[in-house]
């Protein structure tokens, strides 16, 4: 685990004007650089322009979402060549004589055609554990690289010649300067969108993937879907890298889109910083560099040619990610970094978001009704019955173990009973996954509270909101979304006030003390606007008058209606705040009733105090 | 295709597949002891066979410099190590231990290796050499790559093996060159069996496969340190809560997967010709065979690498320029398989 003052995230970077400043002067340079540089080294610059473009989907993928693939060159070489064999197969085969043999068509028939198979894979690996992506893209970037070298229409392993340049608008696209200002332009652009998206409803739905999944599902996020789409957007870069590359070389053969290149575009994003854009920019340019010299260096110093810079790629490698796994960009940006990094920032503010209407005081909100979860031989919960209705608070208490915070996931989703039913607003919700109950009204916190902690509170909370938003991926690339974005972000921000913590806002999770990341928990669970909230021990670690304030929430909340169940050690504030108490021991319910009742039954005085002899 | 050419393509594919296996063996076993995710277990196979190549060609193997490189470094690290812990006032650390593994062994290696001429030993004790050349690089690597990140997540690992990789098999171009070499067979006899000849080299293969598997299995059941590993791979934390230390659970599998690595190299030379970057696509097809079994279960590995075998020698005949594509096209099934019997997972870590 990395500290989080080694993560600064890149939507950050941008409110510092001295980083608005270093990439004004950096786009001056690139413009600059080819009406003086000589054409070698501008062409090295189109390379770490297209080598970037696949770092930067990688980026997104591996940094982000905390997935990776081996395979990206494969998805480069299926964008080069779908364009070069339309743009020169002879004759055009006739259902595609509509197209004339057009780069642009070869560029859309590249882009869908990544599509389909990136989709194919990730919907094939992406609900297994994590390490299957990686090893289904290694097995298919070699399966891939074989089959363009021994497709005969596709040139086999000499490949196909003859390509033709670019043409747009009336200008001709034709040699490494022109190229240049094309790759730049679209490398921009799309750095421009990943980090329009980063920093938007969709954008923290991927960020929440890394280490967030359960909690994410819990608050109603489709993380399948989430990480389909990262590595969708990671294929298509690389599709667009590819296509560029083919109508700049003129000519593609099968070895650069082989696995060799897939692991040196990884090793980019890693070298580089792969939680950061900009580290996909510095670690193709590194890596670009490094092995040009290499190249010329190893051969001669060893007196043999091959290959040999792979060693020191994999030294380098090894050591990058055992002595600086967040890769060299946070040591470059700390350059440009201003010192005073949370200058005041607005409290986002904006029209509230419709509600949902509660249910009426009184109404039976859940209904449990035998739900029994057993682990092997081990009953964690027999046969509990319980009921929460609208406007009351229902505790939940009993000894460590009793199984509490097990009956809380079955109701929630996280895990399915054994046996029972769960009925919630009269729905059978006991084979419902925990994003299609949260859907339906219902949240809850975490025991071990499960915060992203190098995210601000204020994002962390906006994620218990995403339900209540709708624009998607592409208006969130261009930022079009930003009406709603205020709104939900204003949501957070009511939520965080609520429950005290206003001051906090924009700091990291993690740098909170334990109870106040229980606070947050509440406000994130509340910012999607539930009729019924399961609280896992929300007083834990608060303090006398936090405690205090807390419990005036939860009694402001039972007033305008909502159901609460609560899970709690602490007796006073149980006793002092509860309606009714459940209590619960070896699995087992063993009172109900009133607070009093409950604190005199000869049962729960054995439970706790142990039985008198 | 008549009956005596199946079962000469499934005598390969047997032989092959015996391969597979004992890679894959390897790879579950990594990967339950220290959730390393080793891409360059192939590598030990091309190092294992291309060293006993050198040995017969009268030269001296290249692995010899990298297990004398990879001593030193590794008596540095743990030498700054125990150090630090000694200025601290901790236990001393055991230094003879250090600098015998790392530093001595290396140089004793040297030592034998330069003062008889291995080209004229008898061919056990030359496979014998090789193996005491590639065993301890096991260890060796999980100290330097691995132990420092023991905890990191499955996937930093992976990548981790990846650059190892990497390195491995531009260290295997820098030491054999990029020519490829066959060692002569174990044993000249062949077996006339009905219609179809098998090899020496075949039942070779298959005796020694199916010898050290019932060997590890012996291992893993009978003996302390075997159990040992498989208490780690069940439960991390409670193995060490027990007394069994992480990093000699790593250092002692990945010393196994050194000795399974190179001893599949030498038992495959004679068969293919090796080349310094061949290793490689034996680890994958050992992965695709692991795959089938999730990762998790040997003897499910072991009927996925006799599978990889015969798909690969039939494809071979069928449509040999396809042979690989078809072979790491097989993962999509399988992994499609998996992901319908596998419930969905959560968080990773």
């Amino acid at each position: 685990m990395s500290t989080p003052a080694a993560q600064s995230h890149p939507v950050r970077v941008r409110t510092l004007p001295r980083g608005t400043l270093a990439l004004a002067a950096f786009v001056a340079l690139l413009a600059a650089a080819p009406l003086v540089l000589p054409e070698f080294h501008v062409t090295l610059l189109d390379y770490i322009g297209l080598y970037a473009l696949v770092a930067l989907g990688l980026v997104l993928l591996t940094g982000v979402a905390g997935l990776t693939s081996f395979g990206q060159a494969a998805f480069v070489g299926i964008g080069a060549y779908t364009s070069a064999w339309l743009t020169t197969v002879s004759p055009l085969p006739s259902w595609l004589a509509w197209t004339g043999g057009s780069p642009w068509v070869g560029l859309a028939l590249g882009l869908a055609l990544t599509l389909v198979v990136a989709w194919m894979l990730g919907a094939l690996t992406l609900r297994l554990s994590g390490h299957y992506l990686p090893l289904g893209t290694i097995a298919w970037g070699i399966s891939l690289y074989f089959l363009f070298g021994n497709l005969d229409v596709l040139g086999g392993h000499t490949g196909l010649t003859g390509i033709p340049s670019l043409e747009a608008f009336g200008f001709a696209i034709r040699d490494a300067r022109d190229f240049h200002y094309l790759i730049w332009a679209v490398l921009l652009g799309a750095i421009w969108l990943t980090r329009n998206l980063l920093d938007s409803r969709e954008g923290r739905a991927i960020r929440a993937l890394k280490g967030g999944a359960i909690m994410a599902e819990s608050m109603g996020i489709d993380t399948a879907r989430s990480k389909i789409v990262a590595f969708l957007i990671a294929a298509l870069f690389a599709a667009l890298s590819g296509w560029m590359y083919a109508h700049m070389q003129r000519f593609v053969n099968p070895t650069p889109f082989g696995l060799g290149f897939g692991i040196e575009y990884l090793f980019m994003a890693v070298i580089g910083g792969a939680s950061h854009v900009w580290g996909a920019v510095l670690g193709a340019g590194v890596v670009t560099i490094l092995k040009q010299w290499l190249q010329d260096l190893l051969p001669a110093l060893l007196g043999q040619t091959g290959n040999f810079e792979v060693i020191v790629f994999g030294v380098l490698m090894v050591l990058v990610l055992q002595r600086a796994p967040e890769g060299l960009w946070p040591i470059v940006a700390r350059v440009f970094a201003s010192r005073e990094r949370s200058a005041a920032r607005e409290v986002p503010r904006a029209e509230p978001l419709p509600r949902r209407t509660l249910p009426a005081r009184g109404t039976t909100l859940l209904e449990v009704r035998g739900v029994t979860k057993r682990y092997g031989g081990l009953l964690a919960n027999h046969r509990i019955d319980l009921d929460v209705r609208a406007g009351e608070v229902l505790a939940l208490i009993g000894p460590n173990g009793a199984g509490k915070s097990t009956l809380f996931d079955c109701l929630s989703g996280v895990i399915a009973p054994t046996e029972g039913e769960v009925r919630f607003l009269g729905q059978r919700i006991d084979a419902m996954r925990a994003r299609r109950i949260a859907r339906l009204g219902m949240s809850r916190t975490f025991q071990h509270v499960r915060l992203l902690p190098t995210m601000s509170v204020l994002e962390n909370v906006a994620l218990g909101a995403h339900l209540r938003g709708a624009r998607g991926v592409v208006a969130a690339s261009l930022h079009a979304e930003r009406a709603e974005e205020r709104r939900l972000l204003a949501e957070a921000a009511r939520q965080i006030e609520r429950v005290g913590l206003g001051e906090r806002m924009f700091e990291t999770a993690g740098s909170l003390a334990l109870g106040q990341q229980r606070l947050v928990e509440i406000a994130r669970a509340l910012a999607s606007d539930p009729c019924l909230l399961l609280l896992d021990e929300p007083a834990a670690g608060l303090r006398y008058l936090e405690k205090q304030a807390l419990a005036e929430l939860l009694d402001r909340l039972r007033a305008d209606g909502m159901g609460v169940l609560l899970v709690e050690h602490d007796m006073e504030f149980v006793m002092g705040l509860a309606d009714r108490v459940v209590v619960m021991e070896f699995g087992e319910k063993i009172a109900e009733g009133l607070p009093e009742q409950v604190q005199n039954d000869p049962a729960v005085l054995e439970a706790y105090l142990g039985g008198i002899d | 295709m008549n009956l005596q050419i199946a079962l000469l393509l499934s005598q390969d594919g047997i032989t092959n597949g015996a391969i597979y296996a004992l890679l894959a063996l390897a790879l579950v076993l990594l990967f339950a002891v220290t959730r390393v995710i080793f891409i360059p277990q192939g590598e030990f196979v091309s190092m294992g066979a291309l060293t006993l190549a050198s040995f017969q060609a009268g030269r001296t193997p290249g692995t010899l410099w990298l297990l004398m490189g990879a001593g030193v470094a590794v008596a540095i690290v743990d030498g700054i190590v125990a150090w630090r812990r000694a200025r601290e006032g901790g236990p001393h650390a055991r230094v003879a231990s250090i600098v015998g593994w790392n530093l001595a062994y290396p140089a004793l290696a040297a030592l034998v290796l330069f003062s008889i001429d291995p080209a004229r030993l008898a061919l056990p004790l030359q496979v014998a050499l090789a193996l005491a050349l590639i065993v301890p690089l096991g260890p060796m690597i999980y100290r330097l790559a691995f132990q420092p990140i023991a905890h990191a997540s499955v996937l930093v690992l992976l990548i981790v093996a990846v650059a190892v990789h990497l390195a491995l098999v531009g260290l295997g171009l820098l030491f054999f060159g990029a020519e490829g070499t066959r060692t002569p067979a174990f044993s000249d006899a062949r077996f006339e069996l009905g219609p179809i000849g098998i090899n020496g080299q075949t039942l070779w293969v298959i005796g020694a496969s199916i010898a050290l598997i019932a060997a590890l299995y012996a291992f893993f059941e009978r003996t302390l340190y075997g159990k040992a590993l498989r208490a780690t791979a069940i439960n991390r934390a409670g193995a060490r809560l027990m007394g069994i230390s992480t990093v000699l659970a790593g250092r002692l599998s990945f010393a196994l997967a050194a000795l399974i690595g190179a001893l599949s190299g030498v038992l495959v030379a004679p068969i293919t010709t090796i080349y310094y970057d061949t290793g490689f696509l034996f680890g994958l097809k050992g992965f695709v065979a692991a795959i089938v079994g999730g990762l998790a279960s040997y003897p499910l590995a072991a009927v996925g690498a006799l599978f990889v075998g015969m798909l690969e020698s039939f494809s071979s005949f069928w449509a040999s320029a396809y042979k690989e594509v078809i072979v790491f096209t097989v993962i999509i099934p399988v992994l499609l398989w998996r992901s319908l019997t596998t419930r969905a997972t959560g968080d990773d870590e």
